[in-house]
């Protein structure tokens, strides 16, 4: 990676963390919705970028959102898992273009880009939602949160997206 | 060993990502285990201090509302003073109670396992297994303490169960919480032959030596009958707001260490 892809990268990191612990983590819209967009680090590190790096920031990011929200490893869990899957959701939703290492998000289209954002969100939602409830009694109220959360989430990352793209 | 090395380097990203799930997944475990969080909490130095920088910024703009409590309640206890009954808290008198004052810096209701941190700490001589309440009714237990910061568990958390009883008589059953609604409590256990009906006021017991009795909890909203345990399940709305928590009061029982020290011997004896 260059200089300035590291800055970004950190910048990034800390920005994100900041705004999901002081900002979002206390929406609690409707009583119990809130987003988590601190995957927008993961989904946007560079996609040939070191892989165990990803993997290991990925965890560092989680483990402070947890400490922040008293919520054990949870938050570590869901990203880690989804650093690890990453290149499976850029193949399906980039396809060969991801392959050739040619993606750039600035150029990719428009349903791409929610095809990677929707797979992302959901399976970090659904892991986490899993890990805090923890309970099969309870498997109802995991995918109502991770339905409604998620969405919620979707519509942030995507217009984060809009907001900061380079197009014209 | 050229071909295990070699296994490692290759698969060096998927052992990475287990390894780290692995301790996540740990970590998860034994936050779901009462008093086992041991570090990643709220509470340290670091979260904690970010968290009260926040807290200070943000305490102007309920200033009002807050200021609108605390001179209900300082009506309140000059009424009692005045009136010279101590009904409510029956055992200040006696001073078996001790009553610390703390704010709330990080409140949170939306989880299913809800903690609260309070910006006082062990160095206010503020112990785990002390009730925390506020002047409308009962917040949870602390939980985990630092030297100046404790995180509480909450009444809204998916672990917690709190003695209570009718304000009239002295059937007891358990407070716990269904994770649906913040402001709706269930009690489980609740005896059969108990005379509960709608609006009736729930009060803690004084079984434990962690609240004093009589601290306001709600009132019944709903109860049903459950013939296959035969007890009965009471919902209950909290006097609390919990989503809107500021000043809370921290209770140190005086007695507690003499009452646990008993009870170990007693249970070391059988």
């Amino acid at each position: 990676m260059q200089n300035k892809e590291w800055g970004i990268n950190i910048l990034r990191f800390f920005s994100l963390l900041l705004i999901q612990v002081l900002l979002l983590n206390n929406i609690n819209f409707l009583g119990y919705i809130n987003p988590y967009i601190y995957i927008i680090y993961i989904m946007l590190f560079p996609f040939t970028g070191n892989r165990s790096l990803l993997i290991f920031t990925a965890f560092l990011l989680g483990f402070c959102v947890d400490i922040f929200s008293d919520s054990g490893g949870i938050h570590a869990a869901a990203s880690v898992l989804l650093a690890y899957v990453r290149p499976l959701f850029l193949k399906i939703s980039f396809g060969v273009s991801y392959l050739h290492n040619t993606v750039k998000l600035s150029e990719a289209r428009t349903n791409q880009l929610i095809t990677y954002t929707i797979l992302s969100v959901f399976v970090h939602h659904f892991v986490l939602f899993l890990l805090e409830i923890f309970s099969t009694q309870h498997l109802l109220l995991v995918f109502k949160s991770t339905l409604f959360s998620g969405i919620f989430s979707m519509l942030l990352i995507l217009s984060s997206f809009l907001l900061f793209s380079k197009r014209n | 060993m050229q071909q295990i090395i070699l296994f490692f380097i290759k698969n060096k990203n998927t052992l990475l990502f287990l390894v780290l799930f692995f301790i996540a997944f740990n970590l998860t475990i034994q936050s779901h285990a009462y008093h086992k969080s041991k570090f990643i909490s709220s509470a340290n130095f670091f979260s904690g201090g970010l968290y009260s920088l926040k807290s200070n910024i943000t305490s102007y703009f309920t200033l009002q509302d807050e200021n609108q409590k605390l001179l209900q309640e300082n009506a309140f206890l000059r009424q009692k003073l005045f009136n010279n009954s101590f009904n409510i808290y029956d055992s200040l008198p006696k001073l078996k109670f001790k009553f610390i004052p703390a704010r709330v810096i990080k409140n949170s209701y939306a989880s299913t396992n809800n903690k609260i941190t309070i910006d006082k700490g062990s160095n206010d001589s503020i112990n785990r297994d002390m009730g925390v309440i506020t002047s409308q009714g009962i917040v949870g237990i602390v939980e985990k303490t630092s030297k100046n910061y404790a995180v509480v568990q909450s009444i809204l958390n998916s672990q917690s169960q709190i003695f209570v009883q009718l304000k009239n008589t002295n059937h007891f059953g358990f407070l716990s919480w269904d994770m649906q609604n913040p402001n709706v409590v269930q009690i489980i256990d609740f005896p059969p032959l108990a005379p509960v009906k709608k609006g009736d006021t729930i009060v803690t017991g004084g079984n434990s030596a962690i609240f004093p009795k009589g601290i306001l909890v709600g009132t019944v909203t709903d109860f049903s009958f459950n013939k296959n345990e035969n007890d009965y399940f009471l919902t209950v709305k909290l006097f609390n707001d919990m989503t809107n928590l500021s000043h809370v009061y921290v209770i140190q029982n005086n007695d507690f260490n003499e009452i646990k020290t008993l009870e170990n011997q007693v249970e070391d004896a059988e």
